[in-house]
């Protein structure tokens, strides 16, 4: 094939081959597609800026902070669904990081070579499950036993902290977060461990020559080693389950409310927006596209913040590195 | 004897005897607590694999049940998901068809170019990976739906297809990046055009990167939900024409899980596992293709 190299360019008696572009218009077509990227997101921001300022022009920027949602008496508060979004996300990866890091941990490190093949590939096929499998998965099978057993058991063992007041419901902001939780823990675990196995083994091993434990080993040199990337999987799995919404809106209980225990439903920007979808307009459909935008603005000051420590602490290590 | 009895002890061999019973000490600690952190590990592993099995487990016991012939023939307004199937395959198709070269082509650029445009955008590509889907949905929505006045396949084509995009840009960059620069100027020493290059050097070379990235790709596209239900609205209707509402598989999925009747949620469950199943396929065999032809390639 590459012995023909030569003739595609000047052969005029070949089929013209579709990309025989001159050099120029080889450079213009590709810096195009670039730049239609870059015109598609432009024209994204632009569309849900301007869609949403009916919303900001006839209630005024309080309502992104009002209390009460009630589109009968024209008050479209989204501090609830605020709430809801950083409640479940913090259940969420509260249990998503301290076991994440376990697996990845034992993944990368503790288990036998062949069991580690097998359950690192089986991790990444299930990242790649749809969520409105989770979804279907939590309100069908998870959330009877989160009414009949594992709330009463909660509320009996942890309700002197207030969280678990009222009624076992099943569905709830609980559970929520615990689908959540499942649902960003391979991507979760998939990451971390290609970061966590990419310290160098020689500062492993010498720490183990040292005398350290693997314990110790783990503690001193692997996580602080991996900071910077185990800090970029934290922040795809957050921003993964902020924006999340169908598994959320199945498995909530959608109330307009803000929660008073973890228990009870609620709802988030996102799942605000499918569930009302269908029937608003006007005000209303402009303030839904407006709770997209507050979205938008959360996720991308999560990304942007995890970027810029990343940076920060791998600055920070290499130059103690160089210290060293 | 008496007299080494008498004797004054060896300071010497005091302290090492207290040196040696400080670190039996503190090995024993040591040994004790990273004991404690390396079962803590192993039972994570075992936590997380208990719900991540069992996802699975209850998709397949559940949904094979409901994969009786009704299920692929009948539509969604009685016992089956054909129209849905068919709605996935084609939002899919068109999708992917325009995701690829766009995408590509804005990955070799930013595979070729170092400079600050290249830079902003491939920044803006990694935030595009991060935004919620629900959000592009709305984009699909003002962009197509609104202006077009009609929820149709192509709204939904749109908006997946924006959520390929930046994946497969990265992906393909990556891809682009790893191809050695003497191969490229070797085409170029031969007098080659820099499109020839890329067609028959690069791409070919960077094709096991390429063809997992796009299945990567595709199979996240195919599973999203939110973007399409703000786009296509779901139909019952077999019918192959994007300009009009349809259905696709996760809308099933999403829209009969909250009923009461135990045979709707069934066909939810049923159609759960074929997206599943196609998701896992185009996965496996994404990492089989990229594994034959890297095998091909030494």
């Amino acid at each position: 094939m590459n012995q023909e190299l030569g003739t595609t360019g000047t052969g005029g008696a070949r089929r013209r081959p579709l990309l025989a572009l001159p050099n120029t218009g080889y450079k213009v077509l590709l810096a195009a597609a670039a730049a239609l990227f870059a015109a598609l997101v432009l024209w994204f921001l632009v569309a849900m800026v301007s869609k949403s300022r009916p919303a900001f022009s006839s209630l005024g920027v309080s309502f992104v902070w009002g209390r009460t949602w009630d589109p009968n008496t024209n008050q479209y508060g989204l501090l609830p669904f605020i709430l809801g979004t950083l409640e479940t996300t913090v259940i969420a990866m509260l249990l998503a990081v301290p076991i994440g890091l376990g697996c990845a941990l034992s993944l990368g490190y503790l288990v036998h070579r062949r069991v580690k093949t097998v359950l690192s590939t089986a991790v990444e096929l299930l990242a790649a499950v749809p969520s409105v499998v989770y979804g279907l998965w939590g309100l069908i099978v998870i959330a009877p036993y989160m009414r009949t057993d594992i709330e009463p058991f909660l509320s009996s063992v942890f309700g002197w902290t207030g969280l678990f007041n009222g009624p076992d419901g099943g569905v709830g902001i609980l559970l929520a977060g615990v689908i959540l939780f499942i649902m960003v823990l391979p991507t979760m675990v998939a990451i971390s461990r290609d970061v966590l196995v990419a310290v160098p083994h020689d500062q492993v091993e010498g720490a183990m020559a040292l005398g350290a434990t693997r314990g110790q080993v783990f503690r001193k040199v692997v996580l602080p080693g991996a900071r910077t990337g185990l800090f970029g999987a934290f922040s795809l799995a957050t921003g993964r389950a902020l924006g999340e919404t169908v598994a959320v809106a199945l498995v909530i209980g959608n109330s307009n409310y803000i929660a008073h225990s973890i228990k009870s439903g609620g709802g988030t920007l996102a799942s605000l927006i499918v569930n009302n979808f269908g029937e608003a307009s006007g005000t209303e459909l402009a303030v839904l596209f407006a709770a997209g935008l507050v979205l938008l603005v959360i996720v991308a000051a999560v990304n942007i913040i995890a970027r810029r420590l990343v940076r920060r602490t791998a600055r920070s290590g290499a130059t103690s590195v160089a210290v060293a | 004897m008496t007299a080494l009895l008498d004797a004054p002890p060896d300071p010497i061999l005091a302290r090492r005897a207290e040196i040696r019973q400080i670190a039996a000490a503190s090995v024993k600690r040591r040994r004790v607590s990273s004991a404690i952190t390396l079962g803590v590990c192993q039972a994570f592993l075992v936590i997380a694999l208990v719900p991540l099995v069992a996802v699975i487990a209850y998709v397949v016991a559940k949904g094979l049940p409901a994969w009786n012939s009704a299920f692929f023939t009948e539509t969604t307004a009685t016992d089956g998901v054909k129209n849905a199937i068919i709605g996935t395959v084609v939002i899919g198709a068109i999708a992917t068809v325009v995701a690829i070269p766009f995408g590509l082509a804005a990955g070799l650029f930013l595979a070729e170019s170092d400079g600050r445009v290249a830079g902003t955008v491939r920044f803006v590509a990694d935030v595009m990976t991060g935004v919620p889907s629900i959000t592009i949905g709305i984009f699909g929505y003002i962009a197509i739906v609104s202006t077009t006045k009609q929820y149709s396949g192509f709204a939904g084509a749109f908006a997946i297809g924006m959520i390929m995009l930046p994946v497969i840009m990265r992906a393909g960059e990556t891809a682009f990046r790893g191809v050695p620069p003497t191969l490229n100027e070797a085409g170029l020493a031969l007098g080659a055009r820099k499109a020839t290059i890329a067609r028959r050097v690069v791409l070919p070379s960077a094709l096991p990167g390429i063809i997992t990235g796009v299945l990567l790709a595709v199979a996240r596209g195919l599973g999203e939900t939110a973007p399409l239900l703000l786009t296509i609205l779901g139909s019952d209707f077999v019918h192959w024409n994007p300009t009009k509402p349809m259905n696709a598989l996760p809308l099933v999925i999403y829209n009969n899980t909250n009923q009461p009747d135990p045979s709707v949620v069934q066909i939810a469950w049923g159609a759960a596992l074929l997206l599943m199943a196609v998701v896992l396929v185009l996965n496996i065999g994404s990492r089989v293709t990229a594994a034959v032809l890297q095998k091909e390639k030494r």
